[in-house]
């Protein structure tokens, strides 16, 4: 046992070797992630105004108490909570669903696999893009409200309205985002015994049964990974709401993400802005502690 | 009683591919509007707004595509486009999988930590770091330069958690024979690991890839020069831009797919597995 006292000449290369390895990655995300996170926190505690470096001056909890007290703060909490509340559950068993179709072998199956993903292929800022034009006030230039007015139904101003202008971001975020989860799914599914569902259905368990008491119960770490990923992204939410709606009609768009936005750089109210963006922080990985936690309790 | 389950099973195979069709074609529409009125004058585009037609390439021309290019410097947009995505890719895939062998295969002081940071930093999200990293880059002198959108993003904890996974799985008695055979730790990854492991490269080179082709706020915070925009910011400033004409947006929203459409066919295996497996083993 002397011989692990004293490295030999391999051990000793291999340790040098391997300081040199991680030494790149290491200093990279010291100097670019923990170095910024933590002048996120310290940035909090002081006024700070962009156009004003000189004038910066220590406050301690006073950007948070304002924070509290903040309106827009709170209506930017609310709507990204309740961005996060409705797109996960949508988006979710839509991928589900999608999945589901696509999951066994038959002729055209990649077809229609790859028509489910192929939103995946533009970005948000097309997509974005894209759904404003369609989703146009106007029955003779946005081809939704065409389509509804030649249904005999009326039109629906869908972003220019508070009461609905989410709800359109969510229902085309669903449509995006769908085909990445579905292929976590496929994998999933792929993860279930087949002689599962033959012994089923040998006892004679109807397709809806099967799905209930075998594909639910496969799928449950999946599908706690999947709401997880959905949800940490949508509390990210910025891209659809600043190019289609600018955080409006009253307010109604605007998230966390987009009030850091312009607090801090339209504004210049860097030290403000840096205790939104550490709630914003403390929110997100509070939650994903918490879906790691239920994770690991029912596994 | 056979009979009609043969028939059952044949009219639920109908449903089935019934079912795939519509919604297929429902999920898709909106992209086949989005090419059909980029072939198109405005004028038509309108017109056939409240038939089926709009979904057809009627009157189809480039010009469209011709007023894009002649608005948008799209080689210059491209080129910066590609520029800081190439250069991120190859620095990322070489410092983070060196740190993933590192994790994987070596014994050192400070293994455990190192790890732990990586999965701590995973759930970190950008947008909570944005104003500080905003500051750095600003004091560094590297707003509206190449560096700022490059250097930030080169080490990836996910890289760096995907490559582990990935060279854990190497057999140590390959390292072992090559070190017998007198190469050094780091002449056996160089030589003999990374040969061996195209698959974790090609599915974190997609994954990353996309990933930035797709971003957006970092880009549009730091590069501010027109002459300097990636794809997404040229294409956001479009649709704000007079004369706003939709064929034109559709036509420039179409461009900009172009790549990932490409980069989708010739490596589909990776980008999916790379999706599927970061669920598995999440």
């Amino acid at each position: 046992m002397a011989k692990t006292k004293k490295l030999t000449g391999r051990k000793r290369d291999e340790r040098i070797t391997a300081y040199m390895f991680v030494a790149p990655a290491v200093i990279l995300l010291i100097a670019f992630l923990v170095v910024p996170m933590i002048y996120t926190v310290y940035f909090s505690g002081f006024k700070y105004q962009i156009m004003r470096p000189d004038a910066i001056k220590f406050i301690g909890l006073e950007n948070y108490q304002k924070l509290f007290s903040d309106k827009n703060f709170w209506i930017a909490l609310k709507n990204t909570v309740y961005f996060t509340v409705l797109v996960v559950p949508i988006q979710c068993a839509l991928a589900l669903g999608l999945a589901l179709l696509v999951s066994k072998k038959f002729r055209g199956v990649s077809i229609f696999r790859t028509m489910y993903f192929s939103p995946q292929l533009t970005s948000m800022v097309v997509i974005a893009v894209l759904w404003s034009v369609l989703y146009n006030a106007n029955p003779n230039t946005g081809l939704i409200n065409s389509l509804l007015v030649s249904l005999g139904m009326e039109p629906i101003k869908f972003l220019s309205d508070a009461d609905t202008a989410m709800n359109s971001i969510i229902f085309m975020s669903a449509w995006q985002g769908a085909g990445y989860q579905m292929m976590i799914f496929l994998a999933g599914l792929q993860g279930i015994p087949k002689d599962q569902y033959e012994a089923a259905a040998v006892d004679g368990a109807t397709k809806f049964k099967q799905f209930l008491y075998i594909t639910l119960p496969g799928l449950k770490g999946t599908i706690k990974y999947v709401v997880m990923i959905t949800m940490i992204q949508a509390m990210k939410l910025f891209t659809q709401p600043y190019i289609m709606t600018q955080g409006g009609p009253k307010n109604s768009t605007k998230t966390l993400v987009y009030y850091i936005y312009t607090q801090g750089f339209q504004k210049g109210n860097f030290g403000y802005a840096c205790s939104i963006a550490a709630v914003f922080f403390v929110i997100v990985v509070t939650l994903s502690m918490a879906m790691k936690k239920v994770t690991a309790a029912t596994d | 009683m056979t009979k009609s389950m043969k028939f059952s099973a044949k009219f639920g195979k109908f449903m089935f591919y019934f079912g795939n069709i519509v919604i297929g074609i429902i999920f898709v529409s909106p992209l086949i509007w989005m090419i059909s009125a980029s072939l198109k004058p405005e004028a038509k585009i309108f017109a056939d707004m409240d038939s089926l037609a709009t979904f057809l390439p009627i009157q189809a021309s480039l010009d469209n595509y011709a007023e894009v290019f002649s608005r948008l410097n799209m080689p210059q947009v491209f080129k910066n486009t590609l520029l800081y995505i190439g250069l991120i890719l190859i620095f990322d895939l070489l410092v983070n999988s060196m740190c993933g062998y590192a994790l994987a295969k070596f014994d050192f002081k400070g293994k455990g930590a190192i790890m732990n940071l990586v999965i701590a930093l995973m759930v970190l999200p950008m947008e909570a770091i944005m104003l500080p990293l905003y500051i750095e880059m600003s004091q560094l002198g590297w707003v509206n330069t190449l560096p700022a959108l490059v250097v930030p993003f080169i080490a990836k904890c996910f890289s760096i958690y995907m490559f582990r996974q990935f060279f854990c799985d190497v057999p140590d008695e390959l390292i072992e024979a090559a070190a017998i055979d007198g190469s050094s730790p780091a002449g056996t990854f160089f030589k003999i690991v990374v040969p061996i492991s195209k698959t974790v490269y090609a599915t974190v080179f997609i994954l990353d890839f996309v990933a930035h082709w797709n971003d957006f706020m970092w880009p549009f915070l730091v590069m501010t020069g027109e002459d300097k925009r990636t794809i997404q910011l040229a294409v956001q400033s479009f649709f704000g831009t007079q004369p706003v004409h939709y064929s034109a947006i559709m036509a420039a929203l179409v461009v900009s797919a172009i790549p990932m459409i490409i980069m989708f066919i010739f490596m589909q295996k990776y980008y999916v597995e790379g999706i599927a497996s970061s669920g598995i083993k999440g």
